[in-house]
């Protein structure tokens, strides 16, 4: 007996940032809209109150809001001549698996990108030639950063964003970074104030001539209330973020900005515990009709609807196109198809170092905690001399203290175990201080997501498999920035250092200090270079619309959450202001 | 709702002193002449209003007497269904939409007169859940319109039968009669000449539609409200509805009409946060007030004499003692309410000078400490945040010391809270004990 339920005018599956967002924007402008998300509800005094969020062994170590890999997976492989294996443990993938997606659970970086990553492939021919970008697939995103600042305001206003500008409308402010695209105007609450390792960071990097500024955060500084008429509360420093909710309702997230509202309006309706297995097409294949699901009880069902919205994590979003038969299948070999084309994550390194006789403190934490210099992000410094394009913000943070993650932070030689263990982490938990490398991550040929051809999920569905390893390109940025981190922290006085550069030894999944997977889904305007237009509609099924970080065609040097939430808004806008009255193609290709 | 223990204790003695003189001595108290103003040929189910004034007129007067809130539960708006659990039985919310036979269908506007105004219904009295008392205040106009408003809700089929959970004798609705005998004011509203517009306006949404003394007016052994008493805080058994006097320490004398304004229409003065059964109130009715008319309230309510009610003397915190329990608070508790008691405007409560928390009945903050609470959620504050429990973290005493504390921090006096209340209240609530730490 298959569950049949009255059609909707859009069915939204996954109900994390992004469609959080498209259900907010599309529900106010009076369409019924059905989300359909497989975790449970998760609620800030429910779930994790002040009382329970700090505890570190349920939610960073074990990982309890995050999706359980031994119930869902990804397959992965370094090399297409290789056999992918089910991935078991977590650390490069931290999907969600509740209401409210990893927006519940991510640390709060919320950036925009710059304007030369959305055209990265014609801003690098121009400055330097169409040799340099030999063996990669570059392709500009068919969306400019003017064309997004509107939309980027519009998701900064609703998150709360803490930050300081660095450029207004072309002008340069001071404390800012001065290598953003132009804001419209300033950040909606103050930045967040620096602990001793960020002034250590700020002082030795104006030293050396760069420009640093405090991070843009999602743990806001003050208290707010945001257009939908939620209020947010002020950040405490407790540094339980990334893989922890909130419990003072002060991290940028859908239970803290937009579920409030969202929930008590008479057009939306929420399936929690639900799966979309795909979606199903008209028999003619141009526009899909629904979409079919699974309850956690096993029963199979339908939810008929105008509109179909696919806002699972990257991967998942991906994966749900190939399930449903939305767009082509990519070819590493041909060239041909769209969908899984242009993967590609984060080129990361630290360098965590030790300052003798000074108390760091690092228990004054926040995920979003942190000076950064962006001199050598993006295409901010020439690279005419240079074996790459790209780079990397450098930021010297304060995320967390947290006791158990920071065990075997310690001075190189210390001893693993026992009392002379104990001896030393207790010197250097307080003496500890850490540099990150964040890098951008450009798309070659070979690294691609496609259906695995052995493995299924306990429905019967093949996994999605990843191909991916490091290309020249990123290993050499990171090679450079790595270089440039470590002159900064001597600089900054730090003894005893550890280097870790992450593209030095073969990718994998298991090892990473990132979980920003991307792309899969890109958007674009060569329908036969990209699966969606840049609307994020499908060029192949018109009704379609997948919303995510599936959808870059490149990575920035930053976190993508924030671009994800401007790709949303616009996303959700073309929708009920065009397509609605006028289904079809909001592009032609 | 937890005022039914009392109203509960007075029906049993009623039940007697009905059976004896339901005659002659009820000619006043239900005497239905006020409503002959109404139509008595035409059914509700026969009856559409087209007048659009009158209509939208009636929904502000429903509004007024937040019908909804009882009357419409998840079987559809107004068809009833509501329980209200009282220690004789259970009372369910009657379905009131222009349904035949199971609404109010065939009622004619009389009828209806004689319902919401006078307490008599279409199956006998009603039981006093249903604050006809305070709907007596009702204009007649007023009733025209909220009759226009309800003959365009749509019909539910829903059946209910009201008292059916209601065990002998106080399923017997004729023993209403002598509750009404002792304590209903048949009488409407009666303009002060001597107040101004405004105020007169505030007193009869107050001791009208609004009905706010049916929580906070303390009442007596038979379930009446006290006179004497009116307004002074109202303690429903988990909740305790707090002192709208002037009263400067526990009441709203530090208050202005306008905070007051601010409470109903948003569900926060920016120092309260409306939770518990006043969360529903402002979510169903208050915040649909005009501007006015919450101003009109609030005029009226600091118009009212200071209540006798006196700070108990100051408990020091700056004992050794009491600094553990500021470490305690600091831990849990300033996150989201400040470290000094500033609270977040409008979505967390303030302690520092929310009067409203310094009674010497403290039901409240225990409640929300062992059950946690949610704020209420309105068009102007949409979080409706969540104060988590922690009944599961904190046994009696801690709970006790952690509010005595809070209750005579930044400036606040007010009487210590003892264990032996927290412990009562976790035992009505059947709240969490304290989980064993090993």
């Amino acid at each position: 007996m298959t569950i049949e339920r009255p059609k909707a005018d859009v069915v939204i599956c996954g109900l994390g940032w992004a469609g959080s967002v498209m259900a907010e924007e599309l529900t106010r402008a009076g369409l019924n809209v059905t989300a359909i998300e497989r975790g449970a509800w998760r609620d800030t005094s429910t779930d994790f109150p002040p009382a329970v969020d700090p505890d570190e062994l349920r939610w960073t170590t074990r990982r309890e809001l995050l999706q359980p890999m031994s119930v869902e997976t990804t397959t992965f492989r370094n090399r297409m001549d290789q056999t992918a294996a089910p991935v078991r443990n977590w650390s490069a993938y931290q999907f969600g698996w509740n209401v409210g997606g990893a927006g519940t659970h991510w640390a709060g970086m919320s950036w925009r990108f710059t304007p030369w990553d959305f055209e990265v492939a014609t801003q690098t021919r121009e400055r330097y030639g169409a040799a340099k970008a030999e063996g990669l697939q570059l392709q500009d995103w068919g969306v400019t950063y003017a064309e997004m600042e509107p939309y980027y305001d519009r998701f900064e206003r609703i998150a709360g964003t803490s930050g300081i500008a660095g450029n207004i409308n072309g002008e340069i402010k001071p404390g800012g970074n001065p290598f953003e695209g132009p804001r419209a105007r300033e950040y909606p609450t103050p930045p967040l104030k620096d602990t001793f390792w960020m002034r250590e960071f700020r002082e030795a990097s104006e030293r050396m001539g760069y420009h640093p500024f405090t991070l843009p955060a999602g743990n806001i500084s003050q208290a707010y209330v945001n257009p939908l008429g939620v209020t947010m509360g002020p950040c405490t420093y407790c540094g339980f973020c990334d893989f922890h909710g909130c419990g003072n309702f002060s991290k940028s997230s859908p239970q803290a900005c937009i579920l409030p509202a969202l929930m008590r309006r008479p057009n939306f309706t929420l399936l929690t515990e639900t799966e979309v297995l795909h979606a199903v097409k008209h028999d003619d294949g141009k526009t899909a009709k629904g979409v079919k699901f699974i309850t956690k009880e096993g029963e199979e069902g339908f939810q008929p609807a105008d509109i179909v919205i696919i806002t699972a994590y990257q991967m998942d979003n991906v994966r749900l196109m190939l399930l449903s038969g939305i767009g082509e299948q990519y070819d590493p070999a041909t060239g041909k198809g769209t969908v899984g084309r242009n993967y590609t994550y984060q080129t990361c390194g630290t360098v965590n170092a030790f300052f003798s006789d000074k108390y760091t403190n690092p228990f004054i934490g926040g995920g979003a905690l942190a000076v950064q210099i962006d001199d050598f992000n993006g295409d901010n410094f020439d690279h005419g001399n240079l074996d790459f394009i790209g780079g990397a913000g450098i930021m010297g943070y304060s995320t967390n203290g947290r006791p158990i993650q920071n065990m075997n932070n310690l001075r190189p030689g210390s001893k693993r175990w026992g009392s002379a263990w104990k001896e030393a982490y207790t010197r250097d938990y307080n003496q500890g201080a850490g540099i990150f490398i964040q890098g951008t991550s450009m798309p070659v040929r070979d690294a691609y997501l496609d259906l695995d051809p052995d493995y299924r999920d306990r429905h019967g569905q093949p996994l999605l498999r990843l191909t991916f390893d490091w290309n020249r390109n990123d290993q050499n940025m990171l090679r450079y920035l790595t270089d440039r981190s470590v002159e900064i922290m001597r600089e900054a006085g730090g003894e005893d250092m550890i280097v870790e550069n992450q593209a030095e030894e073969s990718w994998n999944p298991y090892k990473q200090h990132s979980s920003h997977t991307i792309g899969g889904a890109v958007m674009g305007a060569d329908p036969t270079t990209s699966a969606l237009n840049p609307f994020l509609q499908s060029w192949d099924v018109h009704n379609v619309f997948v919303v995510g970080a599936s959808a870059f065609p490149n990575n920035g040097g930053y976190n993508p959450t924030v671009t994800v939430g401007a790709l949303a808004v616009r996303a959700a806008q073309a929708i009920h202001q065009t397509y609605v009255n006028n289904p079809g193609p909001l592009v032609k290709g | 709702m937890a005022n039914w223990k009392k109203i509960g204790a007075g029906i049993a003695v009623i039940a007697v002193v009905a059976a004896i003189g339901a005659g002659g001595w009820a000619w006043h108290s239900l005497n239905t002449v006020a409503s002959n103003v109404a139509d008595d040929t035409t059914r509700l189910a026969d009856f559409k209003s087209t007048d659009q004034a009158a209509i939208e007129r009636g929904e502000y007067v429903m509004r007024l007497g937040d019908c909804s809130a009882c009357h419409t539960r998840e079987n559809g708006k107004f068809a009833g269904g509501y329980e209200i659990g009282t220690p004789f039985g259970t009372l369910v919310s009657s379905n009131i939409t222009p349904d035949a036979g199971t609404g109010i269908g065939s009622m004619t506007e009389r009828d209806f007169f004689n319902a919401v105004r006078q307490g008599i219904g279409q199956h006998g009295m009603l039981y006093p859940a249903m604050p006809f008392t305070a709907y007596r205040k009702f204009s007649d106009q007023d009733m025209h319109d909220l009759w226009a408003y309800m003959s365009t809700v749509t019909p539910v089929k829903h059946d209910i039968d009201e008292n059916a959970g209601m065990k002998f004798p106080y399923n017997i609705r004729l023993a209403m009669a002598g509750w009404d005998m002792l304590f209903f004011d048949n009488s409407g509203f009666r303009v002060d000449g001597s107040k101004d517009d405004a105020w007169n306006r505030g007193k009869y949404i107050v001791d009208g539609g609004g009905h706010c003394a049916a929580c906070h007016s303390p009442r007596n052994m038979l379930g009446a409200e006290m006179g004497s008493a009116y307004l002074q805080g109202g303690n429903l058994g988990e909740w305790f509805a707090p002192d709208l006097t002037s009263n400067p320490h526990a009441g709203l004398g530090t208050a202005s009409a306008q905070d007051i304004a601010n409470y109903l229409q948003t569900g926060s003065d920016g120092v309260a946060v409306a939770a518990g059964p006043m969360a529903e109130a402002v979510e169903h009715s208050t915040q649909y007030f005009s501007k006015a008319d919450a101003l009109a309230v609030g005029t009226y309510l600091k118009s009212l004499p200071a209540s006798a009610t006196q700070p108990g003397p100051v408990q020091p915190v700056d004992t050794p003692a009491m600094q553990k329990v500021a470490l305690a608070y600091e831990v849990n508790c300033s996150a989201c309410h400040g470290l000094g008691g500033e609270g977040i405007e409008g979505m967390v409560p303030a302690f520092k000078a929310n009067h409203g928390l310094l009674s010497s009945d403290a039901t409240n903050m225990i409640h929300a400490m062992l059950q946690g609470a949610r704020a209420a959620h309105t068009h102007d504050r949409q979080t409706a945040a969540g104060m988590p429990a922690f009944d599961w973290k904190m046994d009696d005493r801690q709970i006790a010391d952690l509010l005595t504390f809070v209750r005579n921090s930044w400036g606040n006096t007010a009487t210590p809270v003892a264990a032996s209340d927290v412990g009562r209240l976790r035992e009505f609530l059947k709240a969490s004990k304290k989980m064993a730490t090993p």
